[in-house]
């Protein structure tokens, strides 16, 4: 069996602990709620758009270390980005959270973001946390889609 | 560290002993080490039961009610002999009371769906209770959306235990079923269905129990509870999945129109109309699961061999020992269970999600389920998101509670340094 310490790295600890971008943003243009039925965890994702670009990005709700870590850091790597940089960051986290095919290599700046999510990917060795992992950023998914919306993971 | 006074010394009551039984679980064998906490889910199977299901397939195996040749006899007596062990098992006045379903949750929809359907009214109110999962409300949701009764909810106190004079409160000419659990799966706590029973009929209503978690665990009298409905599920049971079953008293099973058509519950078959078979037969259209109640009749056995006082008492001294040692554990809270908690040992460790202390857990090989445990409304009113749940069985002894206890404390030195 894995190690557990390489699931509960300390970035992931401390995220999960001390949130980062904890908060909801009062006038967001998008936003939208994701749901864990599985376990209750929720959380929902405000964006704060200024046409392409990802001027603001926070996120509130109540879930495990692990769902909070990946929102927390989500929003951290979000910020400045454009939305479709969201996207391939999503696509390319989203691939080695489940152990699929990672796809192309990403860009400079993105893939020195994608080093900060690596941490997270350690959930592939656990199939009933991948949810975790990817919670917040199927809400952001659903939040750039339609101003306000709710996704559930299952 | 251990609170020696609080042990009770092995081999208990009748020679019953935790660890001797263990060995009787194959699981365990192949799984050293493995301290296995989530019965309440579904309890592992003794060696009887699964040699039980292999041999009868080896053996003696042959559709039942059908056929002339001496195996299908043979088989069909199997299948109602393990009928008979039920109707023991329940000490229903008549075999022909017991209905084999898949589960509790089948024989709750079976409930609903004929008697429900036919007998209730626009108007009329079930009452059930905070304290059930969601096998005992979705089922009469579906009902109420289809016919347009109420489905009313009593409330639990503040100690979480079902608070009898709201529930008295709510009895009205309405009420026409009372359905309730016997012991809440969330949080363990016991319901006083006596007293439930008593009050249901005063005014009127039938009563449907959901013996779920009370089955593994209590002596359950049907007739002297003098409820209308018990149902109970095989594979909490120490039984296999896909059995189950509901008892009900036969004037109302008589009564009651089938719920599925097919084969096994018909009389006489024309393409004009068909007439049916009386109770139990009626309400087991298609071929049943043979096996799943010849293997739950040897799990009966089992239990009964056990003694079905000294699994209380086990689960009983247990659950004080779990209480106690858990509640030593610093930022954990108990997750109240009104009068009297059994066999199941809810917890909140402050600061560290369910699902990251079931993960620490596991990795410690202690089994424990995290989330709402089917029961989202209760956990919801009890504030929680979810809660951490480690519930008991024949098995279990005071070695498992404490390497629950150092799993606990790792976790907490994990999340909360």
């Amino acid at each position: 069996m894995m190690d557990l310490r390489e699931l509960y790295q300390d970035i992931i600890l401390d995220h999960g602990r001390h949130p980062r971008n904890f908060r909801a943003i009062e006038h967001p243009t998008n936003f939208a709620q994701g749901h864990n039925p599985l376990c209750g965890d929720r959380v929902t994702v405000y964006l704060t758009l200024d046409g392409d670009r990802i001027a603001d990005v926070s996120f509130q709700g109540r879930g495990c270390a692990i769902s909070t870590a990946a929102a927390s850091l989500m929003t951290e790597v979000l910020k400045g980005k454009t939305v479709a940089e969201a996207r391939a960051l999503f696509a390319q986290f989203h691939a080695r959270a489940t152990g699929g095919e990672p796809g192309p290599d990403l860009p400079e700046p993105l893939a020195e973001e994608m080093e900060r999510l690596e941490p997270l990917t350690g959930v592939k060795a656990y199939p009933a946390r991948v949810k975790c992992a990817t919670l917040s950023w199927h809400a952001l998914e659903a939040a750039l889609k339609s101003p306000g919306a709710t996704v559930k993971t299952e | 560290m251990r609170p020696a006074s609080l042990r009770t010394v092995y081999p208990g009551p009748g020679g019953f002993d935790p660890q001797e039984i263990k060995r009787e679980f194959p699981i365990f064998a192949s799984n050293p080490g493995l301290v296995f906490l989530d019965s309440g889910a579904s309890a592992q199977k003794p060696r009887s039961v699964i040699d039980r299901i292999s041999n009868y397939y080896s053996t003696d195996y042959a559709n039942v009610h059908r056929g002339v040749y001496r195996l299908s006899a043979r088989s069909t007596e199997l299948f109602e002999e393990a009928r008979e062990k039920m109707r023991a098992f329940l000490n229903a006045a008549d075999s022909r009371e017991i209905v084999f379903v898949r589960g509790a949750t089948e024989g709750i929809n079976l409930v609903a769906q004929s008697w429900g359907a036919t007998f209730l009214k626009p108007g009329h109110e079930v009452l059930i209770s905070e304290l059930e999962h969601h096998s005992n409300i979705v089922p009469w949701q579906i009902l109420r959306d289809r016919i347009g009764i109420r489905l009313v909810v009593a409330p639990i106190d503040v100690t979480a235990g079902l608070d009898l004079a709201a529930f008295e409160a709510l009895l009205s000419p309405r009420t026409r079923l009372v359905a309730m659990t016997h012991l809440a799966n969330a949080t363990g706590a016991l319901v006083p269905i006596e007293t439930i029973t008593r009050l249901a009929h005063r005014h009127g209503a039938k009563v449907l129990i959901d013996g779920c978690q009370a089955a593994p665990r209590l002596s359950v009298d049907v007739q002297a509870l003098d409820c209308d409905f018990y149902v109970f599920s095989g594979h909490k049971t120490y039984g296999p999945t896909g059995i189950g079953v509901l008892y009900g008293r036969y004037e109302l099973l008589s009564e009651m129109p089938p719920w599925q058509g097919g084969g096994e519950m018909i009389l006489n078959v024309t393409f004009e109309k068909s007439e049916f078979q009386d109770p139990p037969h009626r309400f087991e259209a298609g071929t049943p699961d043979i096996s799943g109640a010849i293997g739950l009749g040897t799990a009966v056995d089992f239990i009964e061999e056990l003694g079905r006082d000294n699994i209380l008492e086990h689960e009983e001294a247990l659950t004080g020992y779990g209480v106690d040692r858990l509640s030593r554990i610093p930022d954990l809270r108990m997750v109240e269970a009104g009068q009297r908690r059994l066999g199941i040992l809810s917890f909140d460790l402050e600061g560290v999600h369910p699902h990251d202390l079931a993960q620490v857990l596991d990795q410690h090989q202690v089994a424990v389920r995290a989330g709402h445990h089917c029961a989202q409304p209760l956990v919801e009113k009890l504030g929680l998101a979810a809660t951490t749940r480690a519930s008991l069985g024949v098995y279990n002894d005071e070695s498992d509670i404490d390497r629950l206890a150092e799993a606990l404390g790792a976790a907490r030195e994990m999340f909360l340094r």
